[in-house]
């Protein structure tokens, strides 16, 4: 294991010019987003979005904190693998994982406040005599931000090296250990409490997504996930940065990846069969077609990167990381939007779609993601040395 | 390869078992279904009674200081399609066929009252996270704190009967709903809605006192004449009058829908039709606890998963490290 480790390249920052056509278009999409924004913090929710009392929950719940804060759990599934599962090989991802879920998670900690109606009473949350322990929300809401301080905290080595802060770095490495234990507790709790927040609202959601099990079926899905945005982002960042595509990693990974997925599989089946609700997928409307979408998007990868040789396809592992996180987009949309019938079974008339402000927000969260990335990578070590780079 | 294959066993395994132990809640720690408490208020609703004066509507937005809401181009009164975060009550009208006759499912005509159904085991102050919305121990009344609230509008999705509603429209908008004018008790007040219904299709008082009423006016031959209080059934003068008793559904709503709640309603025509939704007798409110309590009761389960987590962690990380210091 130790000359495995030996083995590997220290992370070091990628370097290069910050100012390209890529963080030029982020900026713009960035000052876009600020300017609804403002609209929003001065005029209300009514101004910008579409969002109503029949669907009072639009993308900025379901897709900037829902579906933002699983696309962010690749830290949380590879530091699993590193530090419990004892598989040190995984170490270089790492660092890149976590960074791609800090920002996850910190921009749906962020995305909240746009969202909230009354944002300045928002730490009622942590304050005794205000919270609801019962609520799901309370515990959701708890739980990302404890894990947000976690993640900088397990992340801030990478800034301690570059500052060649060597006494913070060694303190911190002595706590290092349950930093990392409470880095997978947590996000096991709100995963799996995610999904959970769909059960309070009972008969309005579609049998084929509500379920007592659906804060197992959000965790497993949040897990396989992880693996899934490591594949999509190992290979993106090989191609933008022209480096090397870690293959010998992502090959057993995406093996992992295929064990996890097909557990969840056997279980979202066998859940749907013992219940009785499988029915519902075959009738002839919308919900039945985005649960086939839905499906099919998770049943994909096998197909694609079923056998070993596949898998050392750096492009349909890059296809197969993108079905887990459309699977992951739909089961998300379906469970809390597409499955989410708020007459039960009356039409009150409500629709919602995303208004284009609402869209542009969400898009310029997203750019906020993508500058970080590219501005902390290129100057703080976070992937792993080039050999190029070490001949210099 | 077999020593992939068997750490691929354990991953699989070991997850499984962590998220399987924390996601199956066993009967015994199971969160039941919570009732109405004995003293607790609320209305009957009468759809035979009712004649879609709408007094009922405009006393309530007096007594709550809510605007008028319009939904016509010479905005001349108040016109409101739904309740809102502005409009807490409304009658909405059932209109089938050639609408001849009131109360019948075919070709006729019927109205139905909106507003916040106080219920027995409310889904809204479950999901509340900041105890902005909760339920007075003894009344019973499902009240809301705008102080507290954060705006998340967790309450306006948990409600299957769609009743928290949000202000969209400011940029400090508030939850708006039904609290049974507790605000006008103390003045010897009750329900404006009940006041001032002339037909006693609004009933208030204890739901104990409504329930009975309600089983009553089941029990009688309908297109006989009948007595009806008016009013406060539960207290005050009496206002009864004479009336003809309605052809009424078989079903006391609000009974047992969701454990019960404290607004009860009669109808002529079948609920589903005028917007009440089919409900099972057991609150949401008790899975989504049950489902709470079993995984973060007392925090035992996050803190052995903690604890176990912690012991490998620490054994690994060290490791780790010491390989690192080898690389510098």
């Amino acid at each position: 294991m130790a000359a495995n480790h030996n083995a590997h390249h220290a992370p070091a920052p990628v370097g290069g010019n910050l100012f390209n056509a890529t963080t030029f278009v982020c900026g713009v999409l960035i000052a876009i987003m600020i300017a609804i924004l403002a609209v929003r913090f001065i005029f209300g929710l009514g101004a910008v979005t579409n969002l109503n009392d029949g669907y009072p929950w639009g993308i900025w719940v379901v897709v900037d904190v829902v579906i933002g804060s699983a696309f962010a759990c690749g830290g949380f599934s590879v530091a699993m693998l590193v530090y419990i599962f004892n598989k040190g090989q995984y170490h270089p991802l790492i660092r890149p994982a976590l960074l791609a879920s800090l920002f996850g998670y910190t921009l749906a900690g962020v995305g909240v406040i746009f969202d909230l109606g009354r944002w300045w009473n928002f730490w009622h949350i942590f304050w005794p005599s205000y919270s609801n322990p019962n609520s799901v929300m309370f515990e959701v809401a708890v739980c990302i931000s404890a894990y947000i301080v976690v993640m900088w905290l397990e992340f801030s080595p990478a800034f301690f090296e570059r500052w060649g802060m060597v006494d913070a770095k060694k303190k911190l490495n002595k706590v290092l250990f349950f930093l990392v234990a409470l880095g997978t507790v947590l996000p096991m709790m709100h995963q799996s409490s995610l999904g959970t927040l769909i059960v309070v609202m009972g008969v309005q959601i579609n049998p084929l997504w509500q379920t007592k099990l659906i804060p197992l079926l959000f965790l497993l899905t949040a897990i396989v996930i992880g693996y899934g945005v490591v594949l999509f982002e190992s290979c993106v960042a090989a191609s933008a940065y022209r480096r090397k595509i870690e293959l010998h990693l992502l090959e057993p990974l995406a093996k992992v990846m295929l064990g996890m997925l097909a557990l969840f599989i056997v279980v979202r089946f066998g859940d749907l069969v013992v219940r009785g609700a499988l029915g519902y997928a075959f009738k002839a409307n919308l919900v039945a077609l985005a649960f086939w979408v839905e499906m099919l998007c998770f049943l994909a990868p096998f197909a694609l990167i079923g056998s070993a040789g596949a898998r050392r396809n750096p492009a349909k592992l890059f296809v197969a990381g993108t079905a887990i996180m459309l699977g992951g987009i739909f089961m998300r949309l379906n469970a809390f939007l597409i499955g989410y019938d708020t007459g039960v079974g009356v039409d009150t008339g409500w629709r919602y779609f995303p208004s284009v402000p609402e869209l542009m927000v969400t898009i310029g969260m997203f750019a906020v993601e993508v500058l970080g990335y590219i501005i902390i990578t290129r100057r703080f070590p976070v992937l792993p040395r080039e050999d190029v780079q070490v001949a210099h | 390869m077999s020593d992939r294959r068997n750490f691929l066993k354990g991953v699989v395994a070991a997850s499984g078992a962590a998220v399987a132990a924390t996601a199956l809640p066993t009967p015994a720690e199971a969160r039941e279904t919570k009732q109405r408490p004995p003293e607790a208020l609320g209305l009957l609703y009468d759809a035979t009674l009712c004649v879609g004066c709408k007094a009922c509507v405009a006393a309530c937005k007096q007594a709550n200081d809510n605007p008028a809401e319009f939904s016509t181009v010479d905005q001349l009164w108040d016109t409101p399609l739904d309740t809102s975060g502005k409009t807490f009550n409304l009658i909405k009208m059932y209109r089938s066929g050639t609408m001849e006759t009131k109360d019948a499912e075919e070709n006729g005509y019927a109205f139905m009252k909106t507003s916040c159904m106080h219920c027995a085991d409310p889904s809204c102050v479950s999901a509340c996270p900041v105890s902005a919305m909760t339920k007075d121990p003894k009344t019973g009344i499902v009240e809301y704190n705008a102080d507290a609230c954060i705006g998340c509008r967790y309450c306006v999705a948990a409600c299957p009967f769609g009743i928290p509603k949000y202000q969209y429209d400011s940029p400090t908008g508030k939850i708006g709903k039904c609290e049974l004018c507790r605000h006008r008790y103390k003045d010897g007040h009750y329900s404006a809605c009940a006041e001032v219904c002339p037909t006693g299709a609004t009933l208030y008082g204890k739901t104990s006192d409504l329930l009975a009423e309600a089983k009553r006016r089941l029990a009688l031959k309908p297109g006989a004449m009948a007595v009806f209080p008016r009013g406060n059934i539960s207290g005050g003068k009496d206002q009864s009058y004479e009336n003809v008793v309605g052809n009424y559904q078989q079903h006391v709503y609000g009974e047992k829908e969701y454990g019960g709640t404290q607004v009860l309603k009669l109808s002529g025509v079948p609920f589903e039709k005028v917007g009440m939704p089919n409900l099972p007798p057991e609150a949401a409110a008790a899975h989504s606890e049950s489902i709470q309590h079993m995984l973060y009761g007392g925090l035992v389960m996050p803190l052995a998963v903690l604890g176990a987590m912690t012991f490998v962690a620490k054994r690994n990380v060290h490791h780790d490290d010491d390989d690192q210091k080898g690389e510098n």
